[in-house]
């Protein structure tokens, strides 16, 4: 019960009749040496620190390690409390969640990396907001974990999810691949649906830097956790309707890597290139260089 | 290729910002500590490339010292390890290196020393992802991640310990992993590291050292 790649992973939805998660879900349990009951509790730990991390700012925002975020999730649910809103109740609440989760990554509070704490805000963001928005029960919620550790696994196989590799869209770009594939699922997508929404969020994607003003995981990053979410649910949106992508899913990762090698070392999480050296950014953080 | 869990995507559960440079230093100060016998009562960290450079906006320090009080990379605790450290009469000190550049961007060197005036000194590289390994004990190459439970003999350079090791290791019914030898020269103090699957069983560090050539065994449990 292991798949290599993407190809593997349908052939084997198809072959044993069941969703992505619980393929992944299977895997974890034989080649893990483990029963699904503690698999089950692990990830239902890992959404609890999720579920709290991403509402715990809303009430009580927290100022960053670096100073230079903090509070964006509370003028967020503000903004959406006065109906001023633009962008529709599941993403609204989705950006919300996902700015929430950074802020408190960037003030030492608990996250669950997925895949990196850099782009931890992205899954679950848009998960919980679905979760209100469509009453999704939690024990789905999980499957939904499961169908995301999916993508992720085949990223850190096959690819990469280090911004120093392979820039940002390594990072929040296969967070926002993990999450599309998870809303596809959850929202009764088939499995070639959700590596079509995967495959369309690193296509969407592509070549995205990672350029932290002062080499710190703040900023922009929480605005990319953002736009992440917003990626995701765009991708899956496109795969729900029927719309088949020309470029699987293993040919888009084999693209990520390939490009993301090719971004110089100064925008893959060095701060010595893009947002990082602006004028504002240097006299912000001070002691760049 | 070792097994990626769905729980390294999905995590680590950890306390931020950085899973490179701060859950990955609570991970290398963590598996240090358990490597000197306590109580500890000083500890020294370099740091080296990008550690030394963002380690205070990333808390590589308080999560270095969390990790060095047996904290782990989820534990809250950390955010207030300067104070915890005091309270436990631990002194502590955090030194840039940003000269030294031909070394991985986010080493450390953590010199611990312990009641008994005993002192060692270990080097951890993190690699990402809450990934690290240890390459040095006490000056010494070596290469081990923490992630397997881990058997760290300290011995004299000679033949047959090596066969004493995996005999205790097989009555015990430790099935190795992976097992590597390190040493300073020939002859000289080496050290042997076992990591195994499952859990050790006590004992084994008492059964080692019936070997006179074996000075010192330290289990580092995940």
């Amino acid at each position: 019960m292991d798949f290599k790649n993407a190809n593997e992973l349908l052939a084997l939805c198809r072959q044993e009749g069941c969703p992505i998660s619980e393929i992944m879900r299977r895997r974890e349990c034989i080649l893990g040496e483990t029963t699904p009951d503690t698999v089950k509790r692990r990830m239902a730990k890992a959404l609890s620190i999720m579920r709290s991390s991403a509402t715990i700012p809303l009430e009580n925002p927290g100022r960053s390690m670096g100073g230079l975020i903090g509070g964006e999730a509370k003028h967020l649910a503000a903004h959406a409390g006065k109906k001023k809103d633009i962008c529709g109740p599941v993403l609204q609440k989705a950006i919300t969640y996902a700015m929430a989760v950074l802020e408190v990554n960037a003030s030492m509070g608990l996250i669950v990396a997925a895949p990196t704490a850099g782009s931890s805000g992205v899954v679950p963001g848009l998960l919980l907001a679905l979760q209100e928005h469509y009453h999704i029960s939690d024990d789905r919620l999980l499957d939904g974990l499961f169908n995301a550790g999916a993508i992720g696994y085949l990223a850190m196989r096959n690819a990469t999810v280090a911004g120093a590799v392979g820039g940002c869209q390594a990072e929040v770009g296969v967070a926002a691949a993990m999450a599309a594939s998870a809303a596809v699922e959850l929202m009764g997508g088939t499995p070639e649906e959700c590596l079509g929404a995967a495959s369309t969020v690193l296509m969407n994607m592509l070549g995205l830097v990672c350029d932290p003003v002062g080499g710190l995981v703040e900023y922009p990053c929480q605005n990319r956790n953002a736009a992440g979410v917003a990626n995701a649910l765009v991708a899956a949106e496109i795969a729900l309707s029927g719309i088949r992508q020309l470029i699987p899913f293993d040919e888009m990762l084999a693209v990520m890597y390939q490009v993301g090698r090719h971004i110089p070392a100064e925008l893959r999480e060095t701060a010595l290139g893009g947002c990082a050296v602006t004028p504002s950014a240097c006299q912000r953080c001070g002691h760049c260089g | 290729m070792s097994f990626i869990s769905v729980f390294d995507v999905l995590g680590p559960n950890m306390v931020g910002p950085s899973s490179s440079h701060t859950a990955g230093a609570v991970a290398i100060a963590n598996v240090a500590h358990k490597l000197l016998a306590p109580p500890l009562k000083k500890v020294d960290f370099t740091l080296y490339g990008s550690f030394a450079k963002t380690y205070h906006g990333h808390g590589t320090d308080r999560a270095l010292l969390g990790g060095i009080m047996g904290f782990s990379t989820d534990d809250l605790c950390i955010r207030d390890s300067f104070r915890i450290a005091n309270e436990r009469g631990l002194a502590f000190s955090f030194t840039p290196n940003e000269t030294e550049t031909d070394i991985h961007p986010n080493t450390v060197d953590i010199r611990m020393e312990n009641a008994d005036g005993q002192v060692m000194t270990v080097r951890g590289e993190s690699l990402g992802g809450g990934k690290m390994h240890i390459v040095r004990i006490n000056g010494v190459h070596v290469d081990f991640s923490g992630e397997y439970a881990s058997v760290v003999v300290v011995q004299q350079d000679k033949p047959g310990v090596v066969a004493h090791i995996t005999k205790v290791l097989s009555d015990r019914n430790v099935n190795i992993a992976f097992m590597r030898l390190f040493r300073e020269g020939k002859g000289d103090t080496a050290y042997s590291i076992i990591e195994s699957d499952g859990i050790l069983p006590d004992g084994i560090p008492e059964q080692l050292k019936t070997n006179p050539h074996i000075h010192d065994v330290m289990i580092v449990q995940p």
